[in-house]
């Protein structure tokens, strides 16, 4: 970091050339982020104008009026941080209490296990839909938060991860927890899991990211509209009926990024730092 | 580097009181405990993909279609899997998708991980967090602003590409054209991810290597060569792995932006499952078609395990 605030006089042309070069590429990479906050904000006129442009000479709410009043959309932003938060929540729990399992204690069949969890990885998750769905509504669970959930509340890719976690802590940090009697339970709890916070919260990112942005389950699984997601709820706007605006389109995608992209650029300084002490290479 | 050190015994101390296998502990009792740790995930997992997983086995040998009882038919929707001109369609659809997805998201991911490993490099924190943004906005969000951008009509990237004399036409519409554009949309979203992972790859490396390579007087390209790449050949099994499963289940911005078309030239074998089993409710079929799909994937991913050598120890 301290070598970004050197005097410019000590920059050699190829590194200015370089961050100029990256200045581009971000740029490129940014676009289509760009053009769905730009393009929320301009009138429909300026949206499907030729030449196009890329800011708006007149900003307007409209459309973001607009797709408020198409969708019940406070609905399904709740909706989307009780899924994407119950299952974060669930997973971390059950994933990592796995994990300590399989990364820590010495039983039979381990190696077969964690094989068996890891080849579920591969499993396409449209073929278990249909079936999963039957079984969901066999338990009554369709279009309640149970069935949303439950599905979800732990995973492979979790497991695998922290288990690789938990494999790097070095042994000894829970001999002294040992010598004093400590069971298994509070070694994990308050050992283990302390240590583990960095991974914890960059799993925790990951698994609310994926179910965020979900597509698939939600849409099969809630049929009533009230409990769909703001991801699925977002594809209604394009339904058989036809052409929605893009400004309306792209309002609505601003309002389905926005609470990601803040979390994000909240955690964003630890997070690749995290990922560089975690297991997951 | 061949210079053969002198191998020293290392002194070891003596295994520490009440080491990690307790004498007293019987292999009953520490599989019970493993089980308590355990149960939790694996009656979730059991429950809501391996149960579904076994059932759709089951369906697959049926003509199962969501209405009356489901009749056992032998093989034949196998046998239609084989012989379907549509699913070798979507097989040669889905190996295209893989062959352009997995090379461009994982050389363009290590490349800028390597780049941006650069400590002089200026505004290297901001470069690294802008890079993963794609990664939190969810295929469908993603579709939607692609779709916009490459509009034949108002799409800003089809205005800019003129101006340079690029004809793109109608992206979406066009069938030798429509592929790399999902693909690309894939490759924007999903690199980010590999690009963290690479660059925690790279964290690891020991400086003193670098410095050992540059002493006997290796230059950057021989120092990625001899160093860097073979360092990160696990990091490399695993975003391989990852990046191939990513492929081969491609679905979510296939389905906003194409639908599959144009003339079936996007359509992928998820696609195709999907297809199957929830607009036609042929759901024999699209449970036989899912585990041909499982079935390659599982070899593909042997064969990657086998050729990165990747050692036992890392995987169990």
């Amino acid at each position: 970091m301290s070598t970004a605030r050197r005097s410019l006089r000590d920059l050699k042309p190829s590194t200015v050339l370089a961050t100029l070069a990256f200045a581009v590429v971000t740029a490129i990479v940014l676009l289509p982020i760009a053009i769905i906050v730009l393009t929320a904000f301009k009138p429909a006129a300026e949206v499907n104008a030729y030449p196009p442009s890329l800011l708006p000479d007149d900003w307007t709410l409209a459309n973001l009026k607009t797709v408020t009043s198409e969708l019940p959309f406070a609905r399904l932003v709740g909706n989307s941080f009780v899924f994407a938060g119950g299952v974060t929540l669930f997973a971390l729990v059950f994933d990592s209490l796995a994990a300590y399992a399989l990364a820590r204690l010495d039983f039979t069949g381990r190696k077969v296990l964690l094989v068996a969890i890891i080849a579920t990885l591969m499993i396409p998750f449209q073929a278990t839909l249909i079936p999963l769905y039957q079984l969901v509504a066999d338990l009554g669970w369709v279009n309640t938060y149970t069935g949303l959930i439950a599905p979800r509340a732990a995973d492979a890719f979790g497991i695998f991860f922290l288990r690789q976690f938990f494999l790097a802590l070095p042994r000894d940090i829970d001999q002294a927890a040992r010598i004093d009697g400590a069971g298994e339970f509070r070694i994990f709890r308050s050992v283990v899991l302390p240590n583990a916070v960095p991974a914890l919260l960059t799993l925790g990112l990951f698994t609310f990211v994926n179910n965020w942005n979900d597509l698939l389950w939600p849409l099969v699984f809630t049929t009533d509209a009230e409990m769909g997601t703001i991801t699925s709820g977002l594809t209604q706007l394009t339904g058989p009926s036809g052409i929605v605006p893009h400004g309306v389109m792209m309002a609505g995608s601003l309002i389905a990024i926005l609470p990601l992209v803040i979390a994000f650029l909240f955690i964003q300084r630890r997070f690749i730092e995290n990922i560089a002490t975690t297991g997951l290479k | 580097m061949t210079t053969a050190r002198p191998t020293r015994h290392r002194y070891r101390p003596p295994a520490p009181l009440g080491g990690r296998r307790r004498a007293t502990e019987s292999p009953l009792r520490r599989g019970a405990t493993a089980f308590a740790f355990l149960a939790p995930a694996l009656i979730i997992l059991g429950a809501f993909t391996v149960w579904p997983m076994l059932s759709a086995l089951r369906l697959s040998f049926t003509d199962a279609s969501g209405f009356g009882e489901p009749e056992f038919v032998g093989l034949e929707n196998y046998i239609g899997v084989f012989t379907d001109p549509d699913i070798l369609n979507a097989v040669t659809n889905t190996a295209l998708y893989t062959v352009l997805f997995t090379p461009l998201a994982v050389v363009s991911a290590l490349g800028l991980a390597l780049l941006l490993n650069n400590p002089r490099l200026p505004f290297r924190g901001f470069f690294r967090t802008a890079l993963f943004v794609p990664f939190v906005v969810s295929f469908s969000v993603a579709a939607f602003a692609w779709s916009y951008l490459v509009d034949p009509q108002v799409g800003l990237l089809n205005y800019w590409l003129r101006g340079f004399g690029i004809q793109i036409g109608n992206v979406l519409e066009d069938p030798t054209l429509a592929m790399p554009m999902v693909v690309l949309v894939a490759v924007w979203k999903l690199f980010g991810f590999y690009f963290v992972i690479f660059l925690a790859g790279l964290q690891d490396i020991p400086p003193s290597i670098y410095e050992a390579a540059r002493m006997d007087g290796a230059g950057a390209f021989s120092r990625l060569r001899n160093v860097t790449l073979p360092l990160l050949s696990n990091t490399m099994a695993f975003v391989l792995i990852f990046a191939m499963i990513a492929a081969l289940q491609a679905f979510d911005q296939i389905y906003v932006m194409t639908g599959g078309g144009p003339y079936g030239s996007t359509q992928t074998l998820v696609m195709e499952i999907y297809e199957s089993g929830f607009r036609k409710l042929d759901i024999g079929f699209a449970s036989a078609l899912s585990y041909v799909l499982l079935a390659a994937t599982l070899v593909l991913s042997l064969v990657q395990f086998v050729f990165f050598g990747r050692k036992e120890k890392d995987l169990a």
